[in-house]
């Protein structure tokens, strides 16, 4: 019962996080048809940022300001950089972001250093919000949790219920009518990749402290990124929002599995003791997001809610 | 950042120094110096560092320098042979390497090879951290010695203080997935069978190497299987995670580890890690000791401010080489590797061995626990916090009896 207790909490935490990623990276895909190879290298670009706002004044200031800042990189990369190459297609483009995670990574290992830096969670939220079943839950990630939520309360405020969301909506499938009424559609791209920057930076301000804050958390982030994007249906919010939060408890449940591949095949005779039967599930826990993949991909390519097919 | 800096100042010092001298004995440190180990890494690496400058400020080694440089191996097997190779090619003959038993078995292997194929032109390995029992075992080598108590004795230590705590009943293993990993597990369930078997093992997980950044699932497994202690090999960034997710989840089972002084682990536990959080090691800095050893760990955190004195066996490593040089009166591999076989230095700790059957190095080994500085029995703190590392009653376990059976047939190359 525990277990089922702790994986869902902490699979819905890590869900919503890997939502608060995706979301930015499946809006900039459906507008420009690209997939944004540098998405995680602005979840990391979040949580230094944040560090160093924290170093100089507090956690609260850089909760708004770092993902503010990173946005603002974002646009300008959208403005500078993948409109320019836009132009070449979108080879230049997939190869640009390609290049650009690389870029951002070495600027962070230059300026940070190649180790983790110490992001701490402030001291107010340090304490423990309620034990269950003799385990105390931080009252850090109810925080994270609270985050979470109201991001995905106000995304969809501002998706669905403003006339910005209208346009925004309209843009991303039907760019060229909305120019011709009037909207200045190159602003809506940029704002709407800076909206997706920061969305990843806010996550890397409330996710680095919890987890690691080094050069590596991009790399090891982006793949996972992107099995939700896929998983989810590219382009399609609630299919990364599904997406999300099935990954999250997949990996956190499968950790809770003590079974082994001998329990569960018993059937078939397999020997705890061999090599195959040795293997138990919660060791497997960081593969099934990419088992997810590849079996998603066989089955059913447009991914849970996708209109098109890969 | 400033031990970047701080590094570097140190190695062009003694550079600059050394080119003063005469020749260079070139050591190659192959280890993690980025990524999640990175840390582990530099602290062993600046322990060589001021261990090296320290014996060059004092007429270095028959009159020769010793130079370290690093390389950035990544913990990555395949990367270390590349960055081996250069290590050779850059002139070096002695091999430093210690974080990962997956890397330094694949530096054994390499090393034989690279032996057998160059004569005359020989390396050596020096292991000051992989502590598979294999290497010393089975998988012995002439031109490897290792300076840190391996698995098995450091799993026996563990055990020994176990056996006297009635009060556990269920004990919980959690490893790294690989070749370490793997043997703390398999040497805490035999001990545990042999010396306490009314102990129930309640969970034996292993987990990917640097891979977990939120142990929090793991703490919750350990919490509901009911377990008194939890025993495990973790180190580097796997051991402070683990410790900031127990601290996370205001449980308070006692945790055995090889490496509780892993860069961050005290402090990530807080207060909480105090009675709470063991160690076994060779040594630790607040262990009564002479004024020159206290005054080389004040050197230390001054030189090194984000790291403590906690790689002691670097300073052993490089003190055995330069009394087998001097004892061989000659830097040649092959003279330093007869030379170190059965000779014995006195530290700061105790007196080091190493046992010419398989080149294992016998020490004192010191289980402690983590109390709150006190300036007295607790002078230094580690993490730069006030908590620090105290001997646990019944702590210090001879080198005698920490010393381990072994199965080593070694292959010795003609003797010079």
């Amino acid at each position: 019962m525990e277990t089922i207790v702790f994986a869902l909490l902490n699979g819905v935490i890590y869900g919503l996080l890997l939502f608060m990623l995706s979301s930015g990276l499946t809006l900039i895909f459906s507008m420009m048809g690209v997939l944004n190879f540098a998405h995680a290298s602005f979840y990391m670009l979040g949580a230094y940022f944040a560090f160093t706002i924290m170093g100089a004044t507090s956690f609260w200031i850089a909760l708004f300001i770092a993902p503010v800042l990173v946005g603002l990189v974002g646009a300008v990369v959208e403005r500078y950089g993948l409109r320019r190459v836009h132009a070449n297609g979108h080879v230049a483009e997939l190869l640009f972001t390609f290049g650009l995670a690389y870029l951002i990574e070495e600027i962070v290992k230059i300026i940070y250093g190649k180790t983790a830096v110490d992001y701490k969670i402030p001291d107010l939220l340090n304490f423990h919000a309620f034990t269950i079943y003799g385990a105390s839950f931080p009252a850090y990630r109810m925080f994270m949790l609270f985050i979470a939520i109201s991001m995905l309360i106000g995304l969809w405020f501002l998706l669905k219920k403003t006339r910005a969301g209208l346009i925004i909506q309209a843009a991303l499938t039907h760019p060229h009518m909305v120019g011709h009424l009037g909207h200045n559609v190159p602003l809506i791209f940029m704002t709407v990749f800076g909206i997706g920057c920061a969305l990843a930076g806010l996550a890397g301000v409330i996710a680095g402290n919890i987890f690691v804050t080094d050069p590596a958390m991009a790399v090891q982030m982006g793949p996972i990124v992107f099995v939700v994007v896929v998983v989810g249906g590219i382009g399609s919010l609630e299919g990364a929002f599904l997406a999300s939060i099935l990954i999250g408890l997949l990996q956190n449940f499968a950790v809770g599995i003590n079974a082994n591949f001998a329990e569960i095949f018993w059937f078939l005779g397999l020997s705890p003791t061999s090599e195959i039967g040795d293997i138990t599930i919660s060791s497997l826990a960081p593969v099934m997001p990419f088992l997810l993949l590849v079996l998603m991909l066989i089955f059913r390519p447009r991914g849970l809610m996708g209109e098109q097919e890969l | 950042m400033s031990i970047k800096k701080a590094a570097l100042a140190a190695a062009v010092s003694f550079i600059a120094v050394s080119s003063a001298f005469a020749d260079d004995i070139k050591f190659a440190f192959i280890d993690p110096l980025s990524g999640p180990m990175g840390p582990s890494g530099e602290a062993g690496y600046t322990s060589f560092l001021l261990a090296a400058e320290h014996i060059n400020n004092n007429g270095g080694v028959n009159g020769d320098n010793i130079v370290v440089t690093g390389y950035d191996n990544k913990v990555n097997p395949k990367e270390s042979l590349v960055q081996l190779q250069k290590a050779i090619d850059d002139g070096a003959r002695y091999i430093l390497q210690g974080n990962g038993s997956s890397v330094a078995a694949a530096i054994i292997d390499a090393v034989n090879k690279h032996n057998q194929r160059n004569p005359g032109d020989e390396v050596v390995y020096f292991n000051y951290a992989a502590v598979t029992p294999d290497f010393t075992n089975e998988g012995c080598s002439f031109w490897h010695f290792r300076f840190d108590a391996h698995a098995d004795m450091k799993m026996a230590a563990i055990t020994d203080y176990i056996k006297s705590q009635d009060d556990i009943k269920k004990v919980y293993l959690i490893g790294q997935d690989y070749i370490f990993g793997q043997a703390v597990a398999s040497a805490a369930e035999s001990q545990l069978k042999e010396k306490r078997p009314d102990i129930e093992i309640v969970g034996n997980e292993l987990h990917p190497l640097a891979k977990v950044k939120d142990f929090t699932p793991y703490i919750q497994k350990i919490i509901s299987s009911g377990a008194d202690a939890v025993i495990t090999g973790n180190w580097g960034s796997d051991m402070s995670l683990l410790m900031k997710a127990a601290a996370e989840s205001g449980s308070n089972i006692p945790y055995f580890t090889f490496y509780g002084g892993s860069l961050g682990a005290v402090a990530a536990l807080g207060e909480g890690a105090i009675d709470r959080l063991y160690q076994v090691t060779e040594g630790i800095t607040n262990l009564e000791t002479s004024d020159e050893q206290y005054a080389l760990i004040e050197e230390y955190k001054t030189r090194f401010p984000e790291y403590d004195y906690y790689y002691h066996r670097a300073f052993n490593t490089l003190n055995a080489f330069k009394a087998a040089a001097e004892k061989a009166g000659s830097t040649d591999p092959i003279p330093v590797a007869y030379a170190l076989e059965g000779l014995e230095i006195p530290e700061a700790y105790g007196t080091l061995t190493v046992r010419a059957e398989d080149h294992q190095a016998q020490q004192n080994l010191y289980i402690s626990t983590v109390a709150k500085v006190d300036g007295e029995s607790v002078k230094y703190g580690v993490d730069n916090i006030e908590l620090g590392w105290k001997l646990v009653d019944g702590g210090k376990i001879d080198a005698s009896a920490a010393e381990q059976p072994t199965t080593c047939k070694m292959e010795r190359p003609a003797k010079p």
